[in-house]
């Protein structure tokens, strides 16, 4: 604010109106920050709220925003009214062998498509990439019968094993982005040494693509996390459903109890909320890669 | 002489057939390396949508044996089933609204934080943060929200001296309020938006500057040109998406009330998976995949019209 008085002293009067409107845009820029970053925020607000309130003061008129008191053992009820640590161990133990597919996978193809060169490989890669644009509806249920066929349904096989076949041309899209901006004097440096391809991949591609491979885990992680309609048609066992899903049957069972839904929510959101807190800049950079050519 | 010259030659021929080797290897190493992607795509891609045709001229249904009934299932959907036009009827309205204005505020917030203020990082950070949270969560959370009673949109109207909602509970507001819930997780467009306003050259609007233009000749002018091909990959990816919602209205609604929110994907799960009609499903599944390959191919076809490449060709 200084700075701007100082400025307009020494301004001559045109250029004063114009620093003014200046300041009076960042204002407005600052202020309209605030408005829509605090009804961003509201809705997680009032599920913080609800989830410590008593079912008392829940359903009082009108709202208040302060539980009181607040009512922590809300979190141990939710928690045990659904068998939560066991619907979190079976999310995991798809989760982990998922993510580590499509990085292993993904990235073996990123690399075949964009560092090695053979017949046809863009033109398979154009292929490959044209079915990001194919709406998943489409697959959905011969995939479903070919799992049926085989017997796996009700189990976490039809989840996890597409994983290890590509994981996804989006990952691969988003690899294949990376890895091109990697010089290829290295890899040249590296033949004269005598290496073979999977020694570049290993000694020069992954060093050197650690953000764009910390991305694709981060996402394949959150959409393992975050899936329902997989595991809502392929798991049929209360006992081995994920998160996501005891989540939603829980909202079928106890539809009135707000404050154990919103304390179940919340664990459900807050481990997805800190990745993103402390892998912010992963999160911003993969989604950017993609929208790049 | 000619022993130096033969040698030459020898040692050129070597390096050759090194270098051919190499590329035999390299070839090799490449078809292997995208092998597993590539029996992926065959599996979970390209053999589903052949079978997912084959089976909409079947009767299956999850037990019995496939009988080929040709178009029945086709006729039987455009002239017998009237809960298909309504699916697509809200589907459409659904889109029609969704994509422009979640496009429109993602515009929005990113040209917000291209201001390159002190502290935007914090703003962006609080924009993005309700994307993350699992539609699951969202649509459990929002459930409470548009509680008529004791939600938290009915208490701001309240507040603000405005009639009470029914939300999602009335036909006449229940994909409105599907939308409100949209905007609030525009976050990944909003990324990629702002990494395209990012990638605008300051100097084009110091140009205009020069010329005594404004904000909104910079914005009308340098801004919306310049990002069209952003424009243009959000709004296809959007328009895929937002055509095969599920979770939101699978959570919270149940396609009710009275239909109203019974988008296309729902209604296809239903007779997919509730009714076990997995050939009509099927037929259900390909007209949906016609419908969003056409417009996507009519707006690819107009993009050429209205995006702005630079160098002046595609």
């Amino acid at each position: 604010m200084t700075a701007t008085r100082q400025l307009l002293k020494h301004a001559p009067a045109g250029k004063s109106r114009l620093i003014w409107s200046r300041v009076i845009a960042r204002v407005c820029n600052y202020l309209f920050c605030l408005v829509v970053g605090s009804l961003m925020l509201l809705p997680l607000i009032w599920l913080v709220r609800s989830s410590l309130m008593s079912l008392d003061q829940i359903f009082r008129y009108p709202p208040e925003l302060v539980p009181k008191p607040l009512q922590w053992q809300n979190y141990p009820e939710a928690l045990t009214t659904i068998p939560f640590f066991l619907y979190l161990q079976n999310t995991v133990f798809i989760l982990l062998p998922s993510v580590l597919g499509t990085v292993v996978t993904a990235t073996l193809a990123a690399f075949g498509f964009s560092r090695l060169r053979w017949r046809g490989r863009d033109l398979v890669f154009n292929v490959l990439l044209s079915s990001l644009m194919l709406p998943y509806a489409i697959t959905l249920i011969p995939t479903f019968i070919l799992w049926a066929r085989l017997g796996l349904v009700n189990s976490t096989w039809p989840l996890i094993v597409p994983r290890w076949f590509g994981g996804g041309a989006f990952y691969i899209f988003l690899l294949r982005q990376f890895f091109r901006t990697i010089p290829r004097e290295l890899d040249e440096a590296a033949l004269l040494d005598g290496a073979n391809p999977l020694h570049i991949l290993w000694f020069i591609i992954v060093p050197l693509s650690r953000p764009a491979l910390i991305a694709v885990t981060i996402f394949s992680a959150l959409s393992a996390w975050n899936d329902f309609l997989g595991p809502l048609i392929y798991l049929n066992d209360s006992n081995k459903f994920t998160l996501a899903l005891g989540l939603s049957e829980f909202a079928g069972l106890y539809s009135s109890q707000w404050h154990l839904l919103m304390a179940a929510a919340f664990v459900v959101i807050a481990p997805v909320a800190l990745l993103f807190f402390f892998a912010q800049k992963y999160f911003i950079r993969g989604i950017a890669l993609t929208a790049t050519k | 002489m000619q022993e130096v010259l033969i040698g030459k030659a020898a040692r050129r021929s070597q390096r050759l057939s090194g270098k051919l080797r190499y590329r035999t290897k390299e070839a090799f190493w490449g078809v292997v390396c995208v092998l597993p992607a590539i029996l992926g795509f065959l599996l979970w891609q390209l053999g589903p949508i052949v079978g997912s045709l084959l089976l909409a001229f079947t009767d299956w249904s999850v037990a019995g044996v496939p009988h080929w009934i040709g178009s029945a299932n086709f006729q039987r959907i455009f002239f017998n089933d009237e809960l298909f036009y309504k699916s697509l009827s809200v589907t459409l309205s659904y889109a029609l609204l969704s994509v422009p204005l979640t496009m429109l505020f993602a515009f929005a917030l990113a040209l917000l934080l291209n201001q390159k203020l002190a502290g935007t990082r914090i703003f962006r950070t609080i924009f993005y943060l309700p994307s993350t949270v699992p539609v699951i969560a969202s649509s459990v959370l929002w459930l409470w929200l548009f509680n008529p009673d004791f939600g938290l949109l009915n208490a701001i109207l309240d507040q603000l001296g405005l009639p009470k909602q029914q939300w999602i509970y009335d036909e006449a507001t229940v994909l409105p309020s599907l939308i409100l819930m949209n905007l609030w997780s525009v976050g990944p467009m909003m990324i990629i938006f702002l990494a395209g306003l990012q990638g605008i050259p300051r100097y084009l609007y110091e140009a205009v500057e020069v010329d005594g233009g404004n904000a909104l000749h910079k914005l009308w002018h340098i801004t919306v040109p310049l990002l069209t091909p952003t424009i243009l990959f959000n709004l296809i990816l959007s328009i895929i998406d937002t055509l095969q919602a599920f979770t939101q209205p699978y959570v919270m609604t149940q396609g009710g009330p009275n239909n109203a929110s019974l988008l296309y994907v729902l209604y296809l799960y239903r007779k997919a998976f509730k009714e076990a009609q997995m050939g009509y499903a099927s037929a259900l599944a390909w007209i949906l995949f016609v419908f969003i390959a056409v417009v996507s191919f009519l707006v690819m076809r107009s993009s050429r019209r209205w995006v702005y490449y630079e160098g002046g060709e595609r």
